[in-house]
């Protein structure tokens, strides 16, 4: 298939008039594979100046994380990095309990991927392998859930974290998410085609019980749909900043994103302690992120498609 | 044992349905019922409590002039940050899909990190690379382009009204376009190459086969990408809240970056806590979401009936 559309493109691209306008109509002078090389240059040429534009924030945040504030504000602005590294981070401790807040957002992360997997496979499993009463009209009432925004939550949700007494707990950013309809529908979908009847009536008819199944049978089978529900859990609870501003506002108690964003708020910023902190919590995304984009970038997509 | 073993099977979907049932009525049903039910009292973070019919919705449209304004802004920015993506993410991902391409995935990566970047790490970045100061050399890479390559003068991106509109969009359109590019090569991806053969043999030049075929085909991948971004757009929040200095900046300068989720923020948290009030901004919100979704699907519809 891909070879076919090669051999056409390749055809085409010799044929197509405005390849030779653009490089000085000079087809008698230059070969056809010349050609075909000089069309594909500004290709990627355009493609690499996209990756500079995207890149350049990045770049940029690591190398303000090494100026100290006092450094920091040139014309021209930094383009190399500084001595100041150590200072940063010295200045980022002192102001906020950065290694408590990188916990906090470890902690609820992890507990939210895990326990979310965990009841989602559960239900998602009851949904799609057993019928039961009231079945499809609980499965709808689900789907219809799944467009309502976290803004509208969120105030009864305030009012709910300070009855029971969590605010400043980890639990406002992990219980709720336990029952995320979104999750509930992707593992239905694709436990609905992925677990074969057979192997459950083989796995009861060797004697074990239905959690038994779902241990054994269902969670083995439900990998790939579990890592796509657990990569969007976890992109999405190590990022969320509107939850962890409301339920968390203990500077001791909180997220990164929260922890960072109070910093930055304060009247006499260090902006050499911001850039480094955030440089930091970046850091350990960007690592796995290197090593997992493939997997990460498709999960994602999937999780959006199925959603 | 046998009786046991079909009672089991019958039981089993309700047991593990359970602990999910449960966090769904407490997490996702209740909620929304008390939301709304909030939304008809002045209803205080203190408890102060008095029903005040639709009053909440109705100053919204006749006495608060935040509201207009966030609404306004929520909109300017649907269209320039989260609308835009699309022009660019599209002929990105039709460049990214030709077939001779290599190191698709090296570009593909590297435009989608913005995305699972949090959007306080963007923020605090991109304040960086916006700085602008009335006097002295500029100190910010953009405003420090403008002067020394370009020889346009220096705006103040952070504190006059429409270019805050602008720095705001700019960080969308970065921290998104990656994103759709990555939906959209997986919509082209399922157009048959027939298509553009047959097309090339009629003689058709590439922008034509683009508009006619690939377009087109692309239609239903358009519409579900945009409805994303819709979704995504009237809900931003993080971006404008951190960069505009959060419950007390209000959005900023003549409150530009206050957007309509800001504005509920604000109205909650922000002060003695006006529930009932922003439980209306949040409905009203959620109504506009909707309509726009239904709006973008007639669009859609009228442009794949052509």
């Amino acid at each position: 298939m891909s070879q076919r559309i090669t051999r056409s493109e390749r055809a085409f691209s010799s044929r197509d008039p405005r390849a030779t306008n653009v490089w000085g109509g000079s087809q008698g002078i230059t070969s056809r594979h010349l050609n075909k090389v000089l069309r594909r240059v500004p290709v990627y040429l355009t493609l690499c100046l996209f990756v500079v534009l995207f890149a350049f924030p990045f770049y940029y945040l690591f190398v303000l994380a090494t100026w100290p504030r006092q450094l920091m504000f040139t014309s021209p602005p930094r383009l190399w990095f500084g001595p100041g590294l150590a200072h940063n981070i010295h200045a980022l401790f002192e102001a906020i309990p950065f290694h408590v807040n990188f916990f906090n957002s470890v902690g609820i992360s992890v507990s939210a991927v895990v326990t979310q997997l965990f009841f989602c496979t559960m239900g998602g499993f009851a949904f799609a392998k057993y019928s039961f009463k009231g079945q499809n009209v609980l499965f709808s009432l689900i789907l219809a859930l799944i467009a309502v925004p976290p803004f509208l939550n969120i105030i009864p949700f305030f009012q709910m974290m300070s009855a029971f007494g969590w605010i400043n707990t980890w639990y406002p950013l992990i219980v709720p998410m336990m029952a995320n309809p979104f999750g509930i529908f992707l593992m239905t979908q694709f436990l609905k085609t992925s677990i074969p009847p057979d192997l459950m009536d083989a796995g009861r008819i060797d004697g074990m019980s239905e959690f038994g199944i779902l241990l054994r049978v269902v969670f083995p089978l439900a990998k790939p749909a579990m890592s796509v529900l657990g990569i969007v859990t976890f992109v999405g609870t190590w990022n969320n900043f509107m939850g962890a501003l409301v339920f968390l506002p203990n500077l001791e108690r909180t997220t990164i994103p929260v922890a960072l964003a109070r910093l930055f708020h304060q009247a006499h910023t260090d902006y050499g302690a911001v850039m480094a902190g955030t440089a930091v919590s970046l850091l350990p995304i960007m690592l796995v992120f290197v090593f997992f984009s493939r997997r990460i970038i498709s999960d994602l997509q999937a999780g959006a498609l199925r959603g | 044992m046998k009786l046991y073993k079909f009672h089991q099977q019958r039981m089993a979907p309700y047991l593990f349905l359970a602990p999910f049932l449960i966090l769904f009525v407490v997490f996702g049903l209740y909620p929304i019922a008390y939301s709304i039910f909030m939304s008809f009292f002045d209803w205080r973070m203190s408890g102060m409590q008095e029903f005040v019919g639709l009053e909440n919705y109705t100053r919204l449209f006749e006495i608060d002039p935040f509201f207009p304004r966030s609404i306004y802004n929520t909109v300017v920015l649907l269209i320039f940050g989260s609308m835009l993506q699309h022009v660019f993410a599209i002929p990105l991902a039709i460049t990214l899909n030709q077939s001779w391409l290599k190191g698709r995935g090296f570009f593909k990566a590297a435009y989608f990190l913005p995305y699972i970047t949090s959007a306080v790490a963007i923020t605090l970045v991109f304040n960086m690379v916006f700085a602008h100061s009335a006097t002295g050399p500029p100190t910010g890479w953009i405003n420090y382009a403008l002067e020394n390559w370009f020889n346009i003068p220096r705006v103040r991106w952070l504190s006059y009204p429409p270019a805050m509109h602008a720095t705001l969009s700019i960080m969308l359109n970065w921290q998104f376009i990656g994103w759709n590019v990555v939906i959209y090569l997986a919509g082209l991806q399922s157009i048959p190459t027939q298509l553009y053969e047959a097309a090339r043999i009629d003689g058709a030049s590439l922008m034509q086969q683009h508009l006619r075929i690939t377009l087109p085909l692309l239609l239903p991948v358009i519409f579900f990408a945009t409805t994303l971004s819709i979704i995504g757009g009237m809900q931003l929040f993080d971006q404008p809240f951190i960069l505009f200095d959060g419950y007390g900046g209000r959005g900023g300068a003549g409150n530009a970056g206050l957007t309509a989720a800001y504005y509920l923020m604000v109205q909650a948290f922000g002060g003695i806590g006006r529930f009932g009030r922003a439980s209306a901004i949040a409905w009203t919100l959620f109504v506009f979401i909707i309509l726009l979704t239904v709006l973008n699907k007639y669009v859609n519809k009228r442009l794949e009936e052509r």
